[in-house]
């Protein structure tokens, strides 16, 4: 059984209010990373009535791996409608696995300024990581093993759904 | 064919044929050379253009800059002057991290007698990763593509009268920015067909994208010989070329390539083909005007056309870097697939 994404989404707004009271930051930049990221961060963020545009970052351009696999054949511009210096970023996905791809987002969004602090929100944190990167807010907690692999389907509805694991997509 | 690109660089080679794609592809369709817009299919070309929008918005970034092809190393080999082409591949090169050398051979080792080969194998000896080729003889960029290391990507910067891909890549983003769909649209390149590689490239670009209607125009003796082939219409007459048009992309001519008499004079150029403000009126209302320069300014182009509304002369030089990143990324990207 795989958890319902409505009720996550609930939870994890509940998890991000109580973050942000008490670190005394009201109003958060949500950024969102393509693809799956993008419709979580979209849903958080109306959940917590943010007024501020919603970023978005595509990661491609600074993944580890473009010496392995090659360019990602679909890049979408990354988009950041906000000068980022000095404010607080909410930097949302849907699964953190191996941490690879946080590190890409941080090293994108630290070429658009310097933001005060950086908290990240994921749908579901699984087991698995390489590096040394959390999640301040997470809907689910898993243990998936490497056989297998967890991923946000969407955007309408939201679903997540259990998958044996492609090698190419190791680094997700 | 080594020694005669340099020992002949005026001889009239024939211009390479229809690349065969495996040079320039790929065994699973990808880009790994950009030698000619010929043979690109329509999806990878719009995988191109949808690749330098990615980049094209990076000018909002504090650090204007991603680590996408940092360790590698950029040879621009330049055998033929150019400012623009050669700047805007250099800024591309360091956008993307990536380290550049630039190598203007007409002042170097050619000068001394060493061949094509032999300078192609010393750079190669000091572990390059892509060599950006401009050179005066049709076929060049093809030449070293062939006879370069597995791993190592040639883009073509412009060969002879025969190709410039990049740039013809460059106007039709500048196209799809501003109008979108190319089915429903009516473009003239006007000038000097017959020297122009830009001219054959954007004709290849502009028909594998679905144009409505590509027209040439041009008097009869800056034609070239193929003209019928190449699937568009010809006027010899710029009024008329000119009619309900949605863009415009005018020549440079090439004085420094003509080696007869093409044509009576430039002033009798400019008043048979030269685009004018009052000949502006005669194309579409949000008609663009595009010239890939240097503009021969009251030779081809009025400069209040050059400098007016309709002109997106500049952007086409700012477009040129994302183009160019998007090139670079794809075929360094292939070679790891």
């Amino acid at each position: 059984m795989t958890p319902d994404v409505p009720t996550l989404l609930d939870d994890m707004a509940e998890q991000a209010r109580h973050y942000l009271k008490a670190r005394g930051i009201d109003n958060p930049i949500v950024v969102g990373i393509h693809s799956g990221g993008v419709w979580i961060a979209e849903h958080l963020r109306e959940r917590l009535g943010i007024e501020r545009p919603l970023g978005r970052l595509d990661i491609s351009f600074y993944r580890d791996d473009f010496s392995r696999i090659g360019m990602h054949p679909q890049v979408r511009p990354s988009e950041l409608p906000e000068d980022l210096d000095g404010e607080h970023v909410l930097l949302v996905d849907d699964v953190l696995y191996t941490g690879r791809t946080i590190r890409a987002a941080l090293n994108e969004l630290f070429d658009y300024g310097r933001p005060a602090s950086v908290a990240l929100a994921v749908l579901v944190e699984r087991d698995g990581r390489e590096l040394p990167i959390e999640a301040a807010i997470a809907g689910a907690h898993m243990e998936l093993g490497e056989a297998e692999q967890i991923k946000l389907r969407g955007p309408e509805p939201l679903r997540l759904e259990r998958v044996a694991i492609d090698p190419e997509d190791l680094d997700a | 064919m080594t020694d005669t690109l340099i020992a002949r660089p005026h001889a009239r080679l024939p211009l390479p044929g229809p690349l065969p794609n495996r040079l320039q592809l790929t065994e699973d369709g990808q880009l790994r050379h950009m030698l000619t817009i010929e043979g690109l299919n329509r999806e990878l070309m719009t995988e191109i253009l949808d690749t330098a929008e990615s980049f094209a918005n990076m000018n909002e970034k504090a650090v204007k800059k991603v680590p996408l092809l940092r360790g590698k190393t950029i040879v621009n080999l330049f055998f033929e002057a150019s400012t623009r082409t050669r700047t805007t591949f250099e800024l591309a090169a360091k956008r993307l991290s990536a380290d550049v050398l630039n190598v203007n051979i007409s002042t170097s080792s050619a000068v001394k007698g060493e061949s094509l080969l032999d300078t192609l194998r010393n750079i190669e000896a000091m572990n390059v990763d892509m060599f950006v080729v401009r050179h005066e003889e049709s076929g060049a960029a093809h030449f070293i593509a062939r006879h370069v290391m597995p791993g190592i990507s040639v883009l073509n910067a412009g060969d002879g009268r025969h190709a410039h891909p990049t740039q013809a890549l460059l106007d039709m983003f500048t196209i799809r920015r501003h109008k979108g769909d190319f089915t429903k649209l009516k473009v003239a390149i006007v000038g000097d067909i017959l020297h122009s590689r830009v001219a054959r490239s954007q004709i290849h670009a502009l028909n594998i994208l679905q144009t409505g209607e590509v027209r040439v125009v041009a008097p009869c003796s800056l034609l070239p010989a193929d003209v019928d082939q190449l699937g568009v219409q010809v006027y010899n007459d710029l009024d008329e070329g000119l009619k309900d048009v949605d863009v415009i992309i005018m020549l440079r001519l090439q004085r420094e390539r003509m080696e007869h008499a093409h044509l009576p004079s430039e002033h009798e150029y400019y008043q048979l083909f030269g685009l004018t403000a009052r000949r502006l009126q005669l194309a579409h209302p949000t008609c663009l005007v595009m010239h890939p320069g240097p503009a021969n300014r009251g030779v081809e182009i009025e400069s209040a056309v050059a400098d007016g509304p309709h002109s997106v002369i500049l952007e086409q030089v700012t477009y040129g870097i994302s183009v160019r990143m998007a090139v670079m990324s794809m075929v360094m990207g292939a070679h790891q697939a």
